[in-house]
């Protein structure tokens, strides 16, 4: 005798029949990656796509080497590269409309360059000049975030605002495979799938948040499956293959401009270098699996094809090694000038009118100035110690 | 010259009135939050601004601080003018990485090139039998977060008329509403609000001469009443409302302390790191020579927000506020 039974008369309410909301097969990710190079589907691919794909590939990956080896030479602070992963930067630029925005977060330089900003104005946050070097509004690219997965909800932000105000903008978000772990990375998706706003998330799963692998950092079968769970479709792409990236983030900001809402395109890759030059990945991680992923490179795998296809001879090649080059050297000359900073920004930007606090201090960073110009800082009456005073 | 009828209004009404004004003179105010629309807010702020203005111009959110913030944040880099809601002071702080990484900082880190007008409405404090999360005092967690103004309507009219500025203002204004004042009126007419000193601005409540209590937000009709009771023991009170703690108007506080030569700041936020410490410490480097006795504290106690139960225990009251004017008399004591 079940429990139930033992209670005899007691008969619960039924509960009002539950229909499922939304079908979630459709929203569910494929089983394996998008690919498209290597397939037969790459011989329909427009050349014009693969040449200009292969372009920024070869310049994104000389510009990861030159912002490397800068911060060797003490002229960068830190470089946190996407060595083996400039297919997703180079796509995430490309696909947008000048009207759409882009939010990186601090591995997303290239994808900021990509989509136009100056290498050096790029730059700025991680040289110690100034937090962000560049107006976002120029060419819509937020600030690079270096606080993990804060940037999505300001991109839903964004899109929603767009919407309301009838503009066809859709913003696309950049996080890494660790960021989906944080509060705001769900906050974000959930806002963006309850209000339908045009946006688009692309997860670069590079494999490791700093030292911590990815299943270390979730359970779930892959990324884009957490799509389903906030109403959204779920996209599953070869992050090394450029072709592919570009094709299901397209897919993904036209379902977007169409009203279609947010979509989660996690990119399977691979981070070849260190978390940044201070990090030793050799702790963690073997060379033999470094090994296996370099010969999965996202500039050989599409110059194979381009090849294959005709489309590429050693001429064009070296027109586009010489391109990548001459923007390397422009970037080392010019990072090599030391910046001028101005100590009275300090109290310029920190709101639209300055407190009298800030200009009490303000006054006093500029007779401290004065003095050090004249010669007589710390000759006060009381010695170096009455500046202080 | 016409004469109004002024009508009694609560601080929520002005509040709600800021926030229709505020939406009616400008598209591109947005209220959003946890409850704002259909219900009107749980403190009936918000109430009938959906039905006006629209679910898109006041729009109930899923229920997560960090995402209406960050939203915001966004909805502000496209030129729109959000003003959230945190719904109780405690259920703020999932929100505080935006708060404090992006909303206070995005101006300085695009050297103004994004500015963020964006307004926080946290009902805040105690004395309303809350239950826990429901009475912190947060305003030193955000004053020492440069980037921020901090703001906290006293009356009425400073609760419309701060809450307009705090809405038209260009930077990221945190503005905290006295929980227990929401229900206090005075008589005014909503048509013709009040002109009000500006942020940034404090204002004498009171005039006197024997000593001046410096407080803002739910404790300034404290210390009315405390001066008004000190009258009886030969203390004539006078009586500073702060209106914000950043800006902070050091000329009107140590214009006032150098008339009475004497001070106490009244706060029910605790005092170990409180505001009242950087406040005394400021009063003392303006006004040193003017002192007669050092500037007292009272705050509330260094406890996590107490049961309701118990309250009224922690929250300073007409008789501490007394008992530190008593301990003024710092010559007869030494």
């Amino acid at each position: 005798m079940t429990v139930m039974e033992q209670r005899g008369a007691y008969r619960p309410t039924p509960p009002p029949a539950w229909q499922p909301r939304t079908d979630p097969a459709p929203l569910l990710p494929d089983a394996l990656p998008h690919r498209v190079l290597g397939t037969d589907a790459a011989a329909k691919v427009d050349p014009a796509l693969l040449r200009r794909l292969h372009t920024e590939l070869v310049r994104g990956r000389r510009y990861n080497v030159q912002a490397t080896a800068l911060t060797k030479q003490g002229r960068l602070a830190v470089y946190p590269s996407s060595t083996g992963q400039e297919a997703c930067e180079v796509a995430a630029a490309l696909v947008l409309e000048e009207r759409d925005w882009l939010f990186p977060s601090y591995r997303d330089t290239l994808a900021a360059v990509a989509r136009g900003l100056d290498p050096v104005q790029a730059l700025t946050l991680l040289r110690g000049d100034w937090h962000t070097g560049y107006d976002p509004h120029e060419h819509r690219v937020a600030p690079l975030s270096t606080p993990l997965a804060t940037q999505l909800p300001h991109a839903v932000g964004l899109a929603h605002a767009a919407r309301l105000k009838g503009d066809d903008v859709v913003a696309l978000a950049l996080v890494g495979d660790g960021g989906t772990s944080e509060g705001d990375f769900h906050e974000a998706l959930n806002f963006a799938a309850v209000w339908q706003a045009p946006v688009v998330f692309l997860v670069q799963n590079n494999g490791f948040a700093i030292s911590v692998p990815l299943a270390k950092q979730t359970a779930a079968p892959s990324l884009a499956h957490k799509a389903v769970g906030y109403g959204m479709p779920g996209r599953l792409v070869d992050g090394n293959d450029a072709v592919a990236v570009h094709q299901v983030l397209s897919e993904a900001i036209a379902h977007a401009r169409a009203g279609g809402g947010p979509t989660l395109v996690e990119a399977v890759t691979y981070r070849i270098d260190a978390h940044t030059n201070a990090d030793d990945a050799t702790r963690y991680r073997g060379d033999s699996e470094v090994e296996t992923w370099r010969g999965h490179d996202p500039i050989v795998l599409l110059e194979r094809e381009l090849t294959e296809r005709g489309l590429l001879d050693e001429a064009a090649l070296q027109e586009v090694r010489d391109g990548a080059e001459a923007m390397a050297a422009d970037l080392r000359e010019r990072m090599n000038q030391d910046p001028v900073l101005d100590p009275m920004d300090l109290f310029a930007h920190v709101y639209a009118q300055p407190t009298p606090q800030l200009l009490e201090q303000e006054s006093q960073l500029r007779a401290e100035l004065d003095a050090e110009a004249d010669g007589t800082l710390g000759a006060g009456p009381h010695g170096p110690e009455g500046a202080g005073r | 010259m016409t004469t109004v009828a002024l009508k009694p209004a609560t601080m929520a009404q002005a509040l709600g009135r800021a926030l229709r004004d505020a939406m009616a003179a400008d598209p591109a105010v947005h209220v959003l939050g946890e409850d704002v629309g259909t219900l009107g807010g749980v403190f009936r702020v918000t109430d009938g601004l959906a039905k006006e203005f629209g679910d898109d111009r006041c729009t109930d959110t899923p229920l997560a601080e960090a995402g209406i913030l960050g939203a915001a944040v966004g909805m502000a880099m496209y030129g729109l003018r959000p003003v959230v809601e945190m719904q109780f002071d405690a259920f703020a702080y999932p929100a505080f990485e935006q708060l404090i990484s992006h909303v206070a900082k995005m101006r300085n880190r695009t050297r103004g090139a994004m500015p963020l007008p964006i307004t926080i409405r946290v009902p805040y404090g105690g004395g309303i039998g809350g239950v826990e999360h429901h009475s912190d005092s947060s305003e030193a967690y955000y004053m020492a977060t440069p980037g921020l103004h901090v703001v906290m309507p006293a009356t009425v009219s400073d609760a419309y008329g701060l809450l307009r500025e705090a809405i038209a203002s260009d930077d990221p204004v945190v503005f905290l509403e006295p929980k227990r004042l929401y229900w206090s009126k005075d008589s005014w007419n909503p048509d013709e609000p009040p002109a009000v000193e500006p942020i940034g601005r404090a204002v004498v409540r009171r005039s006197g001469r024997s000593a001046t209590l410096i407080t803002y937000g739910p404790s300034v009709p404290v210390c009315l009443e405390a001066a008004e009771a000190a009258r009886a023991e030969g203390w004539d009170l006078e009586v500073v409302d702060l209106r914000s703690l950043v800006p902070f108007d050091d000329e009107t506080v140590a214009a006032s302390v150098r008339r009475t030569g004497r001070a106490v700041v009244v706060h029910e936020s605790g005092g170990f790191g409180g505001p009242g410490g950087e406040i005394a410490a400021r009063v003392t480097e303006r006004c040193f020579h003017h002192l007669e006795a050092p500037v007292l504290r009272v705050a509330g106690f260094d406890i996590p927000y107490p049961p309701p139960m118990l309250e009224r225990h922690h929250l300073p009251g007409v008789d501490r506020i007394l008992d530190a004017v008593g301990r003024l008399q710092w010559e007869a004591q030494s």
